[in-house]
């Protein structure tokens, strides 16, 4: 039953289809029933066309497109400038970036320097330091041998007294006479020597 | 005749103006036309009011269409075509609004009928053969000639151009015409199963389901086939446009 009101419908389609070019070819314009081949419409919708159509360009020529391409424009110009600004911002740091780095190559020097400064004036310093109590040690060495000198010395001479005394009476008793006293030391410089 | 698929394309006459015996009546046929460049018309206008410069969803819509075209005029015609955009432009956003107008129901299709499709096709050629002598002179007819043919062939190679030339405001109405047409006629059959099939009842609703299936999916194919035929419609214009401003080769 559907299927026959359906296939009747399309049937009928085809049928005004078949009747427009059979109309159109034997009766001219006289009112086809397939719409967009009915001549007499033509002009209304030709001459409605043309206005509207025609208005519609015009209205787009004068503001439409004007306007969207002068803010598609702007935005090009906005992008460009911002994107010059971004350049130059990363330059600006690029650059800080390469100061700092140079200042922090400076400052890594100059604290060596310090440093070594400081090493050296430490150094300096305590080799003054060794020297002053070399010097000192040295004194006191040359004070203790002086000392030491001095009491040789003095022994030396006691020594040289000692065996005067020791040869005088020695020579008493072995030879029994006086022995000047002058002439054993004399005797005794003699053989120390 | 609620099931008969061409009654959507008839022609009805709202105010009738008669001038010199011929019919230039305010019809149906007109109202859409007034809605399409009203409605692409104020939504271009309102969307860019703002001129923002982060543009909102609905401005980068018409952003979108003016680069769309834009680009598609450059790539066909080059820089020198760009004096053509707004023709371009228009003819584009016309066909498109005028084909999604034409999807809602119970609204007419402008584009469906041949004679508007042919008027705008002519147009175009009409627009290509003006310039074309205007700019070119006689050497526009080096577009029916093309370089290094041999010429024993040049007379079947002219009248083959010739032809083809000839042929293309045909071609070009009758492809957006003949599409509108026959999607309309195709959406209507499938949506008439539905109402026949649902008349009959428990059963025929049950097997109603199938064409109303079908009815949606044709419903989401013809809103891709009212965009492409506008960018087709676009696309060939831009290239006869080209023809005009670069008639050699």
């Amino acid at each position: 039953m559907f299927v026959a009101s359906a296939f009747a419908a399309s049937a009928q389609g085809a049928a005004d289809a078949t009747h427009t070019e059979t109309g159109v070819a034997s009766e001219g314009a006289h009112a086809p029933n397939f719409p967009p081949f009915d001549s007499s419409t033509f002009p209304s919708q030709l001459l409605w066309l043309a206005i509207t159509f025609g208005l519609f360009y015009l209205f787009l020529k004068r503001v439409v497109l004007p306007r969207i391409g002068g803010i598609l424009e702007v935005r090009r110009d906005r992008i460009a400038q911002d994107l010059d600004q971004a350049a130059r911002m990363k330059e600006e740091a690029d650059q800080a970036v390469a100061a700092y780095e140079q200042d922090l190559a400076e400052a890594r020097k100059k604290a060596n320097v310090i440093g070594q400064e400081a090493r050296d004036a430490a150094k300096a310093e305590a080799d003054a330091e060794r020297h002053g109590v070399e010097k000192e040690l040295e004194a006191k060495l040359a004070d203790a041998e002086k000392r030491i000198g001095a009491i040789k010395d003095a022994a030396m001479k006691d020594v040289g007294a000692i065996a005067e005394e020791t040869a005088a009476s020695i020579v008493q008793e072995l030879v029994g006479g006086r022995l000047d006293k002058t002439a054993a030391a004399a005797a005794v410089k003699a053989v120390k020597q | 005749m609620a099931n008969d698929p061409i009654h959507q394309f008839q022609i009805s006459k709202w105010i009738p103006i008669e001038i010199g015996g011929l019919d230039f009546s305010f019809t149906n046929s007109s109202a859409f036309m007034v809605a399409t460049v009203a409605a692409a018309g104020a939504f271009l206008f309102l969307t860019t009011s703002s001129r923002g410069l982060v543009p909102g969803r609905l401005q980068s819509i018409s952003e979108m269409a003016y680069e769309f075209v834009a680009s598609m005029l450059r790539d066909a015609a080059g820089s020198q075509g760009m004096r053509f955009f707004p023709f371009v432009f228009s003819l584009f956003m016309f066909v498109l609004v005028a084909n999604l107008l034409g999807l809602f129901p119970y609204f007419f299709t402008v584009t469906s009928h041949i004679i508007v499709t042919f008027a705008l096709a002519l147009l175009v050629i009409g627009t290509v053969l003006v310039y074309g002598f205007w700019k070119h002179g006689l050497g526009f007819l080096k577009l029916f000639v093309p370089e290094g043919v041999p010429g024993v062939l040049i007379p079947l190679v002219v009248l083959i151009e010739v032809v083809s030339f000839l042929s293309r405001p045909i071609s070009l109405s009758v492809r957006l015409f003949a599409n509108m047409l026959a999607g309309h006629i195709t959406l209507k059959v499938f949506a008439g199963f539905v109402t026949s099939l649902s008349a009959l009842g428990a059963v025929g609703i049950t097997g109603a389901v199938l064409p109303l299936i079908m009815t949606v999916a044709i419903t989401g194919l013809e809103f891709l086939v009212a965009f492409l035929q506008a960018y087709v419609f676009a696309v060939l214009t831009c290239m006869y446009l080209n023809d005009a401003l670069h008639p050699s080769h």
